[in-house]
C-alpha cells in the first residue's frame, strides 16, 4: 500500500513476531546495536567537523566573523584551531574539545557556544515537552478508537486529521493559528516567550498546538496501524470467543500495540527536530530552533556544528533507548531469554 | 515491511479504500495548480514588479484583488507566479529520488551480497539524520541555490525509495517467474529491469506521488527559513516569511499561500494514498 506514512514510519514499525525470533542472542544484539550507533555518530562527527573546511570562503575569515583581521587575531585563531596541524590531528583535537564540552566561540553572539546553547535549551525543551504531551493525550485515544471502530465517522475524522497533520508544514499551520488566535481573535500573544513562569507557558500554548498537530498525526498513525494489527491477531479472537468484554480486549491489545508505538519514538523525535525549528521561527521564540536558523544564515559554523552533533547524539540515544524499551516491554522476548 | 504485509494493512480499513469525493477534489486542485505552473508567466507576467506607491494595500483594493505586500507587489500575481517555484522543485526531487531508488534498490534487492551491504549502510546513515535539519544546515552553510537544493533533497529522500524498491524486488525475486527467466538464461540486468521491476512499479509510482507531497513541505520549509530560494523570488514559502510582518495590514499575503501549501500537500498525499490502494488492488487480484 505504501500509503503516505510509509515514507518513514511504517518501515520502522517492527513486526513483533519477526523481530522476536531474530533477537535471540540478546547480549550480542545489544552490543551490535550500540556499536552501530557509535559508528554512525563517528561518521557524523567527521562530516560535521569537515563542515568548517568545506564551507565556502576562508576558514580564518569564517572563524573571525566581522572582527578586523589583524595579523595577531589571525595568528590566535590559527593557534586556537590548530590550523597548522595535519587534518586528522585537527579532527582529533576538535573531537576532544567537543567531548569535554568545549564547542568553541559563537562569532555571531560573541559568547561560548555552550553558554549560547544553555541559555536557549529551556524554551525548546518546554515547547517540545508541551507539544509531546498534547499530542499523546489526543492521538493515542483517537488512534485506538479509530482502529476499533474502523470505518466509522471517528475513523474518517482521524484519517482526515492524519492526512492534513502529516502534510501541512508546521510553519503554515502556525501562521494560520497565529492569524486566527492572536490577530483575528486576540486570545494569545503574538510573538516572543514572555517574562517567565506562567506567562512563558501562555506564550508557548499556540506554538505547542502547532507542533502537536504534526506530532499527533504521526502518533495517531503509529497507534492506529499497531492497534489494527493487534486486533487481527488470534489472541483477540480467542479473548472475544471466551466472552471477555470489549473494553478488556482493547486494553490487552493496546498493551501489545504499545511496543511498536514506543519503538516509533525516534520518528517522532526526527519530526520534532525540524518542527521545532519551524515553530520557533514562526512564533519568534528564542530557542534552539531559531538559534540554528540564525546561525546557519550567519554561517556561525561553531554553533551549527554543536547543534547538529547535539541533535544527532540525542536522536541516536533515544533510538537506542526505544529499542531497549522494546526488549523490556515485549514479554515474548523475555520469555525466550528465560527459556535459554 | 514486505509488500504482502503492506497490502494486508491496506485492505483492513474499509473507510480508506475509497474516498472518491476527496480524491476528485484533490485531483482538481492539483490540476489547477499545474496549469498555474505552466501558464503562470502568461497570467502574471510581472509578478515581482515592485511599486512603492501601492504598498500594503488591503485585499479587495481596485486592481489588486488580494492586495499588495510591503514592496507593493500584487499578492495574487505573486501567488500565481509562486506555483512554479513551489511545485517544479518537489516534482524533480520525487523523480530524481525515484530514479535513484529504482537503480540502487533493484540492484541491492536482486544481487544482494556486498553491494547490498554497502547500499544498506549508506541508507542507514542517511536515515539517522533528520531530513530537515540536514537540509537546513547544508543548504544554509553552503548557500545552495534552488537547483542545488533539489539535488540535496534527492539525496536525502532517496533512502526510503531505495528501501521500498529493495523490499519489493526481494519479494518478487523469490517467485517462480524469476527462476523461469534465469532458466532461459536471460542476463541479470535484463531480469532485474524488464522482469522484476515492472512488478514493483505500483509501489514506485505511489511512493513518488507521496514524495511530491513531502518534498513540497521540505522545500517550502526551507524557503520559509530563508534557505534555498533567493530573496525576491516569487515563492509560497518566501511569501509567508515576508508576509508574517504585515499580517495586520494584509492578512491575505499570508493566508492564501499558507492555505495553498497545506491544500496542495494534503491533495498530493491523498492522491498518493488512493493510487497506492487502487494500483495494488488491481495489480494483485
Amino acid at each position: 500500500m505504501a500509503h503516505h506514512a510509509s515514507r518513514r514510519w511504517l518501515e520502522v514499525i517492527p513486526n513483533p513476531i519477526a523481530r522476536a525470533s531474530r533477537a535471540r542472542p540478546l547480549g550480542r544484539m545489544l552490543v551490535v546495536r550500540v556499536l552501530g550507533t557509535l559508528g554512525i555518530l563517528l561518521v557524523l562527527s567527521i562530516i560535521v567537523f569537515s563542515m568548517l573546511h568545506l564551507a565556502p570562503g576562508d576558514i580564518v575569515k569564517n572563524l573571525l566573523g566581522n572582527r578586523p583581521s589583524s595579523p595577531d587575531a589571525v595568528a590566535a585563531i590559527r593557534a586556537q584551531y590548530h590550523l597548522d596541524q595535519p587534518l586528522y590531528m585537527q579532527y582529533l583535537i576538535w573531537l576532544g574539545n567537543t567531548l569535554t564540552g568545549d564547542f568553541g566561540q559563537s562569532i555571531r553572539l560573541q559568547d561560548s557556544v555552550a553558554n549560547v546553547i544553555g541559555a536557549r535549551l529551556g524554551i525548546t525543551a518546554s515547547l517540545s515537552g508541551l507539544a509531546f504531551l498534547l499530542a499523546v493525550i489526543v492521538a493515542i485515544p483517537l488512534g485506538v478508537q479509530s482502529a476499533v471502530r474502523s470505518g466509522s465517522w471517528i475513523d474518517r475524522f482521524a484519517t482526515g486529521f492524519g492526512i492534513v497533520g502529516l502534510s501541512a508544514p508546521t510553519f503554515a499551520v502556525g501562521l494560520l493559528l497565529l492569524y486566527g488566535f492572536a490577530f483575528y481573535v486576540p486570545i494569545f500573544p503574538v510573538y516572543g516567550s514572555g517574562d517567565g513562569g506562567l506567562d512563558t507557558l501562555w506564550h508557548l500554548v499556540l506554538p505547542a498546538i502547532t507542533l502537536a498537530l504534526g506530532l499527533g498525526a504521526i502518533i495517531l498513525k503509529l497507534t492506529r496501524t499497531a492497534m489494527l494489527r493487534e486486533l487481527e491477531s488470534d489472541y483477540v479472537t480467542f479473548g472475544r470467543a471466551r466472552g471477555l468484554p470489549d473494553r478488556q480486549v482493547h486494553l490487552i491489545a493496546l498493551r501489545n500495540a504499545a511496543i511498536p508505538i514506543v519503538t516509533g519514538a525516534s520518528l517522532v523525535l526526527t519530526f520534532l527536530v525540524g518542527g521545532t525549528v519551524l515553530a520557533e521561527t514562526t512564533f519568534a521564540l528564542p530557542g534552539l530552533g531559531t538559534l540554528l536558523q540564525g546561525s546557519v544564515l550567519f554561517k556561525d559554523i561553531a554553533v551549527v556544528q554543536a547543534l547538529t552533533l547535539l541533535v544527532a547524539v540525542t536522536i541516536a540515544t533515544i533510538a537506542l533507548l526505544a529499542d531497549l524499551a522494546y526488549i523490556f516491554l515485549d514479554p515474548r522476548i523475555r520469555a525466550k531469554e528465560g527459556a535459554q | 515491511m514486505s509488500t504482502t504485509e503492506a497490502i494486508a494493512l491496506a485492505k483492513l480499513p474499509r473507510s480508506r479504500r475509497r474516498h472518491p469525493l476527496a480524491v476528485w477534489a484533490s485531483l482538481i486542485l492539483l490540476g489547477v495548480v499545474t496549469l498555474l505552473v505552466i501558464f503562470g508567466n502568461l497570467i502574471a507576467p510581472d509578478a515581482t514588479a515592485q511599486s512603492i506607491l501601492d504598498s500594503l494595500l488591503p485585499p479587495g483594493s481596485p486592481g489588486h484583488l488580494l492586495g499588495t505586500d510591503e514592496l507593493g507587489r500584487d499578492v495574487l500575481a505573486l501567488t500565481i507566479a509562486g506555483a512554479a517555484s513551489a511545485l517544479v522543485g518537489p516534482v524533480c526531487v520525487a523523480l530524481g529520488s525515484m530514479l535513484l531508488g529504482i537503480l540502487l534498490g533493484t540492484v541491492s534487492g536482486y544481487l544482494r551480497g556486498p553491494i547490498d551491504f554497502i547500499i544498506g549502510r549508506w541508507t542507514d546513515l542517511l536515515f539517522s539524520l533528520p531530513l530537515l535539519l540536514a537540509a537546513i544546515v547544508v543548504a544554509g552553510v553552503f548557500g545552495a541555490g534552488y537547483w542545488m537544493t533539489v539535488l540535496l533533497l534527492i539525496l536525502l529522500f532517496s533512502p526510503s525509495d531505495i528501501r521500498i524498491v529493495r523490499a519489493g524486488v526481494m519479494e518478487q525475486a523469490a517467485r517462480p517467474f524469476v527462476e523461469a527467466a534465469q532458466m532461459l538464461s536471460l542476463s541479470k540486468t535484463r531480469i532485474m529491469f524488464t522482469q522484476v521491476l515492472p512488478n514493483v512499479s505500483s509501489l514506485i509510482i505511489t511512493n513518488a506521488m507521496l514524495n511530491v507531497a513531502f518534498a513540497l513541505v521540505a522545500f517550502s520549509s526551507l524557503s520559509f527559513l530563508g534557505v534555498g530560494v533567493a530573496p525576491g523570488t516569487a515563492d509560497w514559502g518566501r511569501q509567508l516569511t515576508d508576509g508574517r510582518a504585515i499580517m495586520i495590514d494584509n492578512p491575505a499575503a499570508v493566508l492564501v499561500p499558507a492555505l495553498l501549501i497545506i491544500g496542495v500537500a494534503s491533495a498530493a498525499n491523498l492522491v498518493g494514498d488512493w493510487l497506492g490502494q487502487t494500483l495494488t488492488r488491481t495489480g494483485r487480484s
